[in-house]
């Protein structure tokens, strides 16, 4: 069968960038679909895509439907076919319900019963009517977070659409949607190109080029990098590219020409983060270093056009960022003239939330939090006193302009307002580190007294959150809960601090929120439901360092207040899944739970009960390992836990061997029982071995 | 070109393009989009095409006339279509060009920005165009406009006068601009930004001005009970700039703000069915016309 080329463009007012990639993607990933779902056979198809353009050519599609045969079940022969040996009603119905003639039916025997079956030919049709009339559905099956509708229309799109394209083969498709007929004439570049004839799909690229658009995404951004490295040689620069920042400008032009200005130099005493930020946030430019990293007054832009008048569009520029620096200025000169305890007191006028009170009232929680975290574990006096102070001011950059301007500058400006306060630097430098984590990989606060006021902060957003119903369901977590108790229990791992658990800091935080009245839920409940959110959490960390599924499970399903030592656990268990004896020792333990779960609650066991020697020495041998458990666990050492439980596999496989568990006297049975029972309850606080998988 | 020419020009191009121009509406507001021109005509069936300046004014803005670039009162160069025009993005560039500015020697770029008045229940999808990296227009697909989903969807483009100036002149300062020949920006404005800073933030009666936002919420309510939607309306006005004068005195507790705009959103909500059912009434007279200025 021949086959042709196939194109279509989807002709837009301009789409916003951050949409753009995944617009073409979409339509790809759909057109693919729908041409195997109408057995239309092609070789493979490429997407290009502008902020005016979302466009897909497909090679080798085939020119026609491949035909089909269809065979439909009927009813059972028995009721087709009347006595006389003609077709009955059921026959003539269902023949004309498939369109088909009754003498055409079929018979065919299926599981011992004759059924009579349609058998229809299903001849393919030709490509270019099905996408005629298919793609329209398709267009209007895209789907995008925003859409809109303009003029008259009901069509709802990402944007108004302008014209469209559809050529298979050199013949033009007139497709219809959004009140457009597809022809085969696209738009150059807005300013600089025009309208124009593409006569075929695979002239489709180098028409454009003649129209001053690059339509492939790859060639745009690569063409940008080039410009930049150019740029970079020829001034003796470093142009660091933010590639969220490349993957924007790329979205934003049809034919990229990098440019570069100046700024005031007096605009360097400003801190790098505000520069950069407000460089990049509100002018989508790349910053410039000098061979040491430092920031140079020069900027990047990347323009929609050709090298024409170069020199004035960087000075519109230049005096655009003028006005947004000297903006900058204009707030750090402000922010600075704030007394740090101001910016605290209005604190006490911003809601943090509707029903938690101010982040003045959120504050307090934190600091006490903090401070009973710190008295447990035994930090210096000194060290209380820093910890106390940048708990108090963590938030007061949040009432400063520069961050009511750029939200993601707080910390920075925290930490650089702080020091110009004449704040102790390892408090202003605490002020920085309590936002990390800031997202899943950020770098985790490196000292003892950032990650502090960071797992309060966190802690407390998680419980005060659950405190008044607001939790995450499936995939919505408009408030970042799941991200937050995630670096909270990071922190923990990380540093591994036997003095206090997660279950405290948790219940610490709760009590606090109910003394303050803003407990609106049975404290027993959602102290539960929290323990359980936090672990869930507990659960990627440990898939990071890459321990089994089986092990994770087994360990999380035991305690799980130190999550250090939850870790520790379960790399001593990936240790042990290599060795030899391992299965024999979860052997012991399984049979111990399997036999204990037969026991009667609250029986103690009770040595005078015994009636055999190795029921003496079992009971010897847990009392054993039972206070090196003990030892184990308070040093919080995994290894010396597990190898106190594990002597016991021995002497368990001995008592099966010796001792029939199951003796007729109830006593005597009940006390063996508990006994097993006692192992049980030993090994779980290491964790379920049950979960344990053996190949 | 001076600001006198500018909006003559922009005046002349939107007309010969088929809109009504209009003379400033004598209410006090914000934003050119709270124009009865555009927030009440945008809605229902008829077609509405018109152009107008605003000057718009935002007291928590002001500055005493001290600040280059922020000013109590600005002005607005805005233009409406209904329904909005297949080629609008060409006609718009055609302004720039009217201006003086030529794309080729410039950048030019529609940049993804999503307008929203909350306490007009208005909201649209559209961009900042860019020139050389500065927002000079506000470019605006209206899709609600006080808590009413539009159909047919109005264009909506607000020209930054100063900002548009400012470039074309090359001037730092607004108050520097020539608005025409002889007479500077400051020489008109330099007093009115200086005397509204000062009564805004450190003269204005609060207590009155409370009472004020009552009465008029109270008078806009009354009117609207007997289907008066254009008294209403300016009555709502007043209320949103007695607000907006509270909010620059710091008057208003973050708890109240949400109450106050939520008043706002109400009676704004209220004008904007009864406009429609009004001109429903009236068999949506424009309608009528064919929309002979489309």
């Amino acid at each position: 069968m021949t086959d042709r080329d196939l194109l279509l463009e989807i002709g837009c007012e301009e789409i916003p960038a951050r949409f753009v990639e995944g617009a073409a993607a979409q339509l790809s990933e759909k057109l693919s679909a729908w041409l195997k779902q109408n057995r239309i056979a092609f070789r493979f198809a490429r997407t290009y895509a502008t902020p005016r353009r979302l466009a897909i050519v497909v090679q080798g599609v085939a020119e026609k439907q491949t035909d089909m045969e269809e065979e439909v079940k009927g009813p059972p022969r028995r009721i087709a076919v009347s006595e006389d040996g003609g077709w009955t009603k059921a026959a003539e119905g269902f023949a004309r319900k498939q369109g088909i003639r009754v003498d055409d039916l079929q018979s065919k025997e299926l599981k011992g019963e004759t059924y009579i079956f349609a058998r229809k030919h299903h001849a393919g049709r030709p490509t270019v009517d099905l996408l005629r009339e298919g793609l329209p559905a398709l267009f209007e099956s895209l789907h995008f977070p925003k859409t809109m509708r303009w003029s008259s229309r009901r069509t709802r799109f990402i944007r108004p659409v302008r014209w469209m394209v559809c050529l298979f083969g050199e013949e033009t498709v007139p497709v219809e949607w959004a009140g457009i007929t597809a022809s085969n004439r696209t738009r150059g570049h807005r300013f600089l190109g025009e309208e124009t004839v593409v006569t075929a799909p695979d002239r489709y690229v180098d028409a454009l080029r003649d129209q001053w658009v690059v339509a492939d995404i790859e060639e745009r951004r690569s063409a940008i990098r080039k410009q930049l490295s150019q740029m970079e040689r020829e001034q003796g620069w470093r142009i660091p590219i933010d590639e969220g920042l490349l993957d924007e400008v790329t979205h934003l032009v049809e034919y990229p020409t990098a440019l570069y200005g100046s700024f005031d130099e007096s605009f360097l005493e400003l801190p790098a983060a505000v520069l950069i930020t407000t460089m990049r946030e509100h002018q989508r430019y790349f910053p410039v270093e000098g061979p040491d990293g430092e920031l140079l007054p020069y900027f990047v832009t990347v323009r929609n056009g050709d090298d024409t008048a170069l020199d004035q569009v960087a000075k519109g520029n230049e005096k655009v960022l003028d006005a947004r620096l000297a903006d900058a200025r204009f707030f750090y000169d402000e922010d600075l003239k704030l007394p740090i305890r101001k910016a605290v007191e209005k604190l006490d006028h911003v809601v943090y939330f509707e029903d938690l009170g101010t982040i003045g009232d959120q504050m307090r929680r934190i600091r006490s939090l903090v401070l009973q975290m710190a008295y447990r574990l035994g930090l210096e006096a000194g060290e209380v006193q820093q910890v106390l102070r940048a708990a108090e001011i963590a938030k007061f950059d949040l009432s400063t302009n520069m961050v009511d301007e750029f939200p993601e500058l707080s910390g920075v400006m925290g930490e650089e307002y702080a020091r110009k306060a004449g704040e102790d630097p390892v408090v202003a430098r605490t002020i920085l580190e309590h936002h990390y984590p800031r997202f899943s990989g950020d770098t985790l606060p490196p000292s003892t007294l950032g990650a502090l006021i960071s797992l309060a902060d966190k802690v407390d957003a998680v419980v005060s959150a659950f405190s008044i119903g607001i939790q995450p369901t499936g995939s919505q977590d408009p408030y970042g809960l799941r991200r937050r108790a995630a670096g909270a229990v990071q922190i923990l791992v990380e540093k591994g601090w036997t003095s206090i658990s997660l279950d405290d800091i948790i219940s610490i935080a709760l009590e606090r929120l109910d003394s303050d009245g803003w407990l609106k839920r049975p404290r027993e409940e959602v102290k539960k439901e929290l323990v359980s959110f936090f672990n869930m959490r507990l659960k990627p960390v440990l898939q990071e360092e890459g321990i089994r599924y089986d092990l994770i499970d087994a360990v999380l399903a035991s305690d799980t207040s130190f999550p250090r030592l939850v870790l520790e656990k379960a790399k001593v268990l990936s240790a042990q899944v290599e060795q030899e004896g391992f299965k024999h020792v979860v052997e012991g333990f399984s049979r111990a739970a399997n036999l204990a779960e037969k026991g009667k609650q609250g029986v103690q066991v009770n040595p005078d009960h015994f009636q055999e020697q190795a029921e003496q020495e079992l009971f010897n041998a847990v009392h054993t390992a039972a206070e090196a458990f003990q030892q184990g666990r308070s040093r919080h050492d995994a290894r010396r836990m597990y190898e106190a439980i594990s002597t016991l596999a021995p002497v368990i496989h001995d008592f099966f061997d010796r001792v029939l568990v199951m003796a007729d006297d109830e006593t005597v049975r009940h006390n063996r029982l508990a006994l097993l029972r006692r192992i049980d309850d030993l090994v779980s606080g290491f964790a379920a071995f049950k979960k344990i998988v053996f190949a | 070109m001076n600001m006198q020419q500018m909006i003559l020009q922009l005046q002349s191009y939107w007309s010969s393009r088929g809109c009504v121009l209009a003379q400033p509406y004598d209410v006090e507001k914000g934003a050119g989009t709270m124009n009865p021109m555009t927030f009440l005509r945008s809605l229902g069936p008829e077609p509405w095409n018109v152009a107008y300046v605003e000057p718009s004014r935002r007291p928590a803005d002001g500055r005493y006339g001290e600040n280059p670039n922020r000013v109590y009162q600005h002005h607005q160069f805005q233009v409406i279509m209904k329904p909005s025009p297949d080629d609008i993005q060409e006609v718009y560039l055609g302004s720039l060009k009217a201006l003086g500015i030529n794309p080729l020697e410039h950048d030019i770029r529609f940049v993804e920005d999503n307008w929203e008045n909350p306490a007009m229940g208005a909201a649209g999808l559209g961009w900042e165009v860019w020139l050389d990296g500065m927002e000079v227009t506000q470019f605006t697909y209206f899709q609600q406009v006080g808590g009413l989903e539009v159909d047919p969807v109005s264009v909506e483009l607000t020209y930054g006068l100063e900002r548009i100036a400012s470039y074309i002149q090359d001037q730092e300062n607004i108050f520097d601009l020539i608005w025409v020949e002889g007479v500077r920006y400051g020489d008109i404005f330099k007093q009115p930004e200086y005397e509204h800073s000062k009564y805004s933030f450190e003269v204005s009666d609060p207590e009155k001005l409370f009472q004020w936002f009552d009465h008029y919420e109270e008078e806009a309510q009354r009117a609207l009970n007997e289907d008066l939607v254009f008294p209403a309306y300016d009555y709502t006005l007043k209320c949103s700039h007695t607000f907006n004068l509270l909010e620059a005195r710091g008057a208003i507790s973050v708890t109240e703000r949400t109450g106050y705009l939520g008043r706002v959103r109400h009676l704004a909500r209220r004008c904007a069915k009864t406009f429609v059912q009004e001109r429903e009434r009236l068999g949506f007279p424009m309608l009528k016309q064919g929309g002979d200025n489309s």
